[in-house]
């Protein structure tokens, strides 16, 4: 837990273009590290076993499809398994009518998942990287985001779910590090979920692929090996919409998804050993639409709060939480809201050190919090 | 490994014909091992990406030498079947309906066109010129295919018994209206007639239509999906996405392009340059054709042979339908600012499509002056009967604004929809109410 050097193995097929040296064990800079700390699954989910996020997100798409005989997976490369290994045996276990690769075309596949829902099959669709959602864009938020709406729900899509890799991974740059949860969280009508580790990977994506709306379910990629814990192997789902408050605390309410969660925790423990700070940790789970109770309900009691997401501060979904806490516990906030975010710059390969919200930052927030 | 074993079965290649020592051939590495055992034969390319034969003399390949796709028709101007064999030999009641179903379009077009220009709905699209191809194809498929409309397409929902009503509260918007009021008029949709709710953006209907068709062929349904666009549309990526998903993944579908010359001014030479939409359809592996778009008998029989190759072999059809945009683009066009009133004139008046199927009715003895004037009656009266009642229906309770965004209200909508209740009840002098179903 102490440790700042954290090591995954990167063995993506992209990775291999990317890293001269990549099929071996890399290490991850300082900026990017965490420490992982497991969750303990609740003992009613049954038996376990030992998972990482891509196993669990395999896991969770094996029953899946073991389940529901209409539902299909398919994007970039899924038919041999992946390119973060996420779909590995799937093909050969439920045929390859039912795990197909599509041509590469973004719009292309979230439209045909769109189309396969309206048809009433479930479609999971694999965006290769989040950054190259966005030429599917208009699908998502002029379509599948609006198809219930408009039809007077005639017709509907809640059958659909789009998975994509996210988030800083220590190399990936412009377009293998985005986080782009705002941009969706700025339309009704869509769901958007980020797990931090394998048990909620799998609970949360169970509860996407089930969800009567359609889902955009992102995966912090620097998790996929990272990240390992046990893992119920049976059939279980989390609610969306519900935030978890990770850590219980009093002094001040800390807010964040995804990796982050992690970075949060760190600054919990790094409060608590130097300044003697009860902090609250907040994993939000869900981006739209959001627990504002649970969190209003922290900071009710805390007074003050730290949202911190890795991408870029203005117009970041901190400035939602930000300004609904505000009106909501205004009588209850000791001091301003602090919003430890990604710089507003694209994400540059050689700087990331400099540009992640990283402990230290978020450290330095909760001392301003502190000495308010 | 493979190496080795091709070795040892190199002593059998002269007993095996030329196609098969192709196959065996790529399990060797280098030429040299075969020229070594004296076995020789034509080069071929190997590169995965294609099937083809070398050349060697450099030659670019001249779309503008290339004759353009012919254009099927089955019967003249003059509604005179050309080849007997192509005749689909429809019955009597079947042409009427169709005949019937066009001009009932038509009348409801000139209806609703007018009452736009009164300002009693907000905007309209008509369909002159074009029923001939709503009203061909919709007569060839199965009613239980599914359909993916642009949005001038109403001649199909009218072919499956969409009512005059049902047409009418979606243009006013009314609390008649299935879509509940939410959409802009002309963007029908019904789940009885499997005709899939229209959206204005262009194209994204396309690869939608493609990933229903895969569903199709999982359920082995027997049917196919139906998805209509126009030659503008076909510019969108979306529409590359759709012919090349559809071909790659074997959808049992038809895109059908309405080709009207024009996407609101864009005349189809600033739209593209290759021949129309139907010489793309080979370069993604469909089958295509193209037909006269204004002889409904030659949709017809395209788009019945399209059901059926879609079905059969599952894999999708495009079929092109040269038309004439006769109207305005919409009610928001005018379109003379941009074509000439005689270009115009000469499509509605010697090339029309239900002109040219009346000419046929009238020669088989189906129709003649008076059964037209008594129709033209009838149907005019039909639809300002529908015309009045949606005029005079209230529109939906405005809580209605907030439902189906998600499938259930979720917390902070609910609590929006609660402010927007408390803040009309308060200013309710401010807000039309009373055009409005109570709120609860």
């Amino acid at each position: 837990m102490a440790s700042t050097l954290r090591t995954i193995r990167v063995s993506s097929k992209l990775f291999r273009h990317l890293l001269p040296n990549a099929s071996t064990t890399v290490a991850v800079r300082n900026a990017t590290s965490f420490s992982y700390v497991p969750d303990t699954p609740p003992p009613e989910h049954g038996e376990t076993t030992r998972m990482n996020l891509f196993q669990s997100v395999t896991n969770a798409l094996d029953i899946a499809l073991s389940k529901d005989p209409s539902a299909v997976i398919f994007g970039e490369d899924v038919a041999f398994g992946g390119v973060f290994r996420c779909t590995v045996g799937l093909k050969d276990k439920y045929g390859k009518e039912r795990v197909f690769n599509s041509p590469l075309s973004e719009q292309g596949i979230v439209a045909f998942g769109i189309g396969l829902a309206a048809a009433g099959s479930t479609a999971i669709a694999e965006i290769q990287f989040a950054d190259y959602i966005f030429p599917a864009f208009d699908q998502i938020r002029n379509e599948a985001a609006m198809f219930r709406y408009r039809t007077g729900n005639l017709f509907d899509v809640g059958g659909l779910t789009i998975r994509a890799p996210c988030g800083a991974v220590g190399h990936g740059a412009l377009y293998h590090s985005q986080m782009p949860e705002a941009f969706f969280g700025h339309m009704p009508g869509i769901k958007v979920v980020i797990p931090r580790g394998p048990v909620q990977a799998k609970g949360l994506l169970m509860g996407c692929i089930q969800d009567p709306n359609p889902c955009i379910f992102f995966e912090p990629k620097i998790l996929y090996r990272a990240a390992i814990e046990q893992v119920p192997t049976g059939d279980y789902s989390i609610p969306l919409s519900e935030a978890e408050v990770v850590l219980e605390g009093s002094d001040m309410t800390l807010i964040g998804w995804g990796t982050q969660v992690h970075v949060l925790r760190e600054v919990a423990t790094m409060a608590q050993e130097k300044l003697n700070i009860s902090c609250e940790l907040i994993d939000l789970r869900t981006i739209l639409p959001w627990d504002i109770d649970t969190v209003c309900k922290s900071v009710v009691k805390t007074g003050k709060v730290l949202i911190s997401h890795e991408a870029p501060i203005t117009m970041g979904f901190a400035s939602e939480i930000a300004a609904t806490v505000q009106s909501e516990c205004f009588l209850n906030l000791e001091a301003p809201i602090q919003r430890v975010c990604g710089y507003d710059t694209p994400f540059a390969c050689a700087f990331e050190p400099f540009y992640m919200p990283d402990k230290w930052r978020c450290f330095e927030a909760v001392k301003k919090l502190l000495s308010y | 490994m493979a190496f080795s074993r091709s070795l040892r079965i190199l002593p059998f290649l002269k007993n095996i014909n030329r196609e098969q020592l192709f196959s065996v051939a790529r399990t060797f590495h280098t030429q040299s091992v075969l020229s070594s055992q004296n076995i020789t034969f034509e080069e071929k390319p190997e590169f995965p990406g294609s099937k083809s034969h070398y050349v060697h003399k450099l030659e670019y390949i001249q779309p503008e030498l290339l004759e353009g796709i012919p254009v099927y028709r089955v019967m003249g101007r003059d509604g005179k079947i050309v080849d007997e064999t192509q005749d689909p030999k429809l019955d009597k009641d079947t042409v009427i309906k169709m005949y019937k179903d066009m001009t009932l379009l038509n009348t409801m077009d000139r209806v609703l066109y007018e009452s736009q220009r009164q300002g009693r709905i907000s905007f309209y699209m008509t369909n002159y010129g074009e029923e001939g191809t709503h009203i061909g194809s919709a007569a060839a498929l199965d009613p239980r295919d599914l359909v993916f409309g642009q949005y001038r397409e109403a001649g199909v929902l009218m072919w499956r018994g969409f009512t005059l009503d049902q047409f009418m509260n979606q243009c006013y918007g009314n609390a008649g209206d299935v879509g509940k009021g939410r959409q802009m008029p002309v963007h029908y949709g019904s789940r009885d007639l499997n005709f899939i709710t229209i959206s204005s953006p262009l194209a994204t209907q396309m690869p939608q239509a493609a990933g229903a068709a895969y569903a199709f062929k999982l359920k082995k349904n027997d049917l196919c999906v139906m998805c209509y666009f126009g030659e503008g549309a076909a510019s969108e990526g979306d529409a590359h996405a759709a012919f090349n998903f559809a071909a790659v993944l074997d959808c049992p579908i038809i895109f059908f392009c309405r080709n009207n010359g024009y996407a609101i001014s864009t005349p189809t030479k600033d739209q593209y340059k290759g021949d129309g939409i139907a010489s793309r359809g080979a370069g993604y592996g469909m089958l295509t054709v193209r037909v006269d778009g204004n002889d409904a008998f030659a949709v017809y029989n395209a788009t019945k042979t399209a059901r059926e190759m879609a079905i059969s072999q599952s894999r999708p059809v495009l079929i092109e339908a040269m038309t004439y945009r006769i109207g305005h683009h919409s009610t928001s066009d005018d379109s003379s600012a941009y074509r000439s009133v005689d270009e115009v004139s000469y499509w509605d008046k010697q090339d029309n499509p239900i002109s040219r199927l009346r000419n046929y009715m009238v020669s088989q003895g189906y129709w003649n002056d008076d059964i037209e004037k008594e129709w033209k009656l009838e149907s005019r009266k039909k639809v300002m009967n529908s015309f009045a009642a949606a005029e005079n229906r209230k529109k939906p309770n405005p809580e209605e604004l907030f439902h189906d965004v998600y499938e259930e209200m979720v917390p902070h909508i609910r609590r929006q929809m609660q402010e927007m209740k408390h803040h009309v009840l308060q200013y309710k002098e401010h807000y039309p109410l009373e055009h409005h179903e109570k709120m609860s």
